[in-house]
């Protein structure tokens, strides 16, 4: 991190840092080239905000005609080519996200997301492995990959059967770790246990894919019945090294039932009619997933902060 | 007071928290891509000095503490309260309670600064100096010639406060004293 008493007009990462995140756009375009998915460009700015309450979208210029927001995500506009026939894309493009700002977050950051057609999440969790695994090397060579359903990494890291507990075993232990009651929900507090109890325990230097999340937590991912006849989410995250770097699906691709997802989980948020008409009109069956590319650039760099990854971070930009 | 949100916290900040004036030292946030956003906070109660982990909802916010610190010379005790006069030309003068006084007053002479924390203007804590002097009053005869070797021996001050000494130490001596580790530094 440069000298605090640095001047802010200087960028918050070295020099090095410029080089090594031009290596990583080569490697990764180089990457999906090599495999034929194409690359796509999605607009930034959209008339319907993000349905999902837990994310803030910014919004421009409210309250007028060309008031639009900010992606948190390209999902949609990229979920509306799929359905338009586009086959298997990519898109490296910045996303914005209100408030999120720390250690590991930063209001503005890059996402790469992608999806394959005809691919489930197990097929694409593998394909993830791969390009961390390469965008990993110099540092990590041979990462070893360890995966886990939602439900093992529970039990084993926090003692937890989250598919028998009830609401108030899972409260409780909650509360424990958060040091008070935060009055949350089930899902609200299995977030925190996750957070701040599984999280910091998973093994170093392993890239950890965890999947079959609650079906609560299946955000746009489908809902299956596993061996035990649970309801679980086809839903996967990858976590290295005590951060989350990707969340990806195999989609949901029944427009019915999002509807009823975005009823359900929206809070009210307004519903997003370009994505209903398009998943209406014919979704390809798919996985997609999304990964940010700043917090894998800190790790390929052992740096401690976002900002010392980004040329200009939030306070500087 | 004002409210302090989760975005505001920072290393520093003073709020209330279960009614106690607690300074922030760490903050950090902490959000799951899909999830509810949290800030794990690491705060010192000022009255205590126990540090307490706590995690609250993002977007949730804690009343500020009216705190404030000031350099203030000791004056004077007059056996319930210590009193203390800010060094600012202001001449502001508070009465610190034995609670608040703690350990600190093994370390107190007349004229020296110390650091005074008020909590909604009533003395909260009084920090000593790293290094006070100070006088003894009681100790074994010295040995003289007894510079190299090891050994030592108490000695009382005028404070009151015991604490070990070498053996060519005589009574009405000046020392230094490092007040965190309460040992002796050398003569002053």
């Amino acid at each position: 991190m440069p000298d605090p008493s640095d001047s802010l007009w200087q960028p918050s990462c070295d020099r090095a840092l410029l080089r090594a995140r031009s290596a990583f756009y080569r490697s990764i375009r180089d990457f999906f080239t090599a495999r034929d998915v194409l690359e796509v460009e999605t607009p930034v700015l959209s008339r319907h905000p993000v349905n999902d309450p837990n994310i803030q979208p910014i919004q421009t210029t409210p309250e007028t005609a060309e008031s639009r927001w900010l992606q948190t995500s390209p999902e949609y506009p990229m979920k509306r080519l799929l359905c338009a026939g586009s086959g298997d894309i990519w898109q490296l493009c910045k996303v914005f996200r209100s408030g999120e700002a720390g250690r590991k977050h930063n209001p503005e950051f890059s996402m790469l997301e992608w999806y394959r057609v005809g691919w489930d999440h197990r097929r694409l969790m593998d394909e993830v492995v791969d390009l961390t695994s390469l965008l990993l090397e110099k540092r990590f060579p041979d990462l070893p990959r360890l995966s886990l359903t939602y439900a093992e990494a529970m039990a084993q890291f926090a003692g937890l059967q989250v598919h028998t507990a009830d609401d108030a075993e899972i409260a409780e232990l909650g509360q424990q770790l958060a040091g008070q009651d935060l009055e949350l929900n089930r899902d609200g507090w299995l977030d925190l246990i996750m957070s701040l109890k599984v999280e910091p325990s998973l093994p170093e230097d392993t890239l950890v894919l965890i999947d079959a999340f609650p079906a609560s937590q299946a955000a746009l991912a489908r809902v299956v019945t596993d061996p035990e006849g649970v309801q679980v989410a086809e839903r996967f995250e990858l976590f290295f090294n005590g951060a989350e770097l990707a969340n990806g699906y195999h989609e949901l691709t029944d427009s019915t039932e999002l509807a009823q997802r975005f009823q359900q989980y929206g809070e009210g948020r307004e519903v997003d009619q370009f994505l209903l008409d398009a998943m209406a009109s014919g979704m390809p069956d798919c996985a997609g997933v999304a990964m940010g590319v700043d917090r894998l650039l800190m790790h390929a760099l052992g740096k401690h902060c976002i900002s010392e990854v980004l040329a200009f971070d939030w306070e500087r930009a | 007071m004002a409210n302090y949100s989760t975005n505001e916290f920072k290393s520093g900040l003073k709020v209330m928290l279960d009614n106690e004036p607690c300074s922030i030292t760490e903050n950090e946030y902490v959000k799951p891509g899909k999830g509810q956003a949290f800030n794990r906070v690491k705060l010192r109660n000022l009255r205590t000095g126990r540090v307490v982990e706590k995690t609250f909802k993002s977007g949730e916010s804690l009343e500020g503490a009216d705190v404030m610190e000031l350099d203030m010379e000791y004056l004077y005790t007059d056996g319930e309260f210590w009193h203390f006069m800010a060094t600012d030309g202001s001449f502001e003068q508070h009465g610190a309670s034995a609670e608040a006084v703690g350990d600190t007053v093994k370390w107190l002479k007349e004229q020296d600064i110390y650091v005074v924390t008020l909590f909604n203007g009533a003395v909260l804590t009084v920090a000593p100096p790293n290094f006070v002097e100070l006088e003894v009053t009681e100790t074994d005869p010295g040995v003289k010639g007894d510079t190299a070797q090891g050994g030592s021996k108490p000695a009382t001050l005028t404070t009151g406060a015991v604490v070990k000494v070498p053996l060519f130490i005589n009574i009405g001596e000046k020392l230094r004293i490092d007040t965190r580790t309460g040992e002796y530094v050398s003569r002053a």
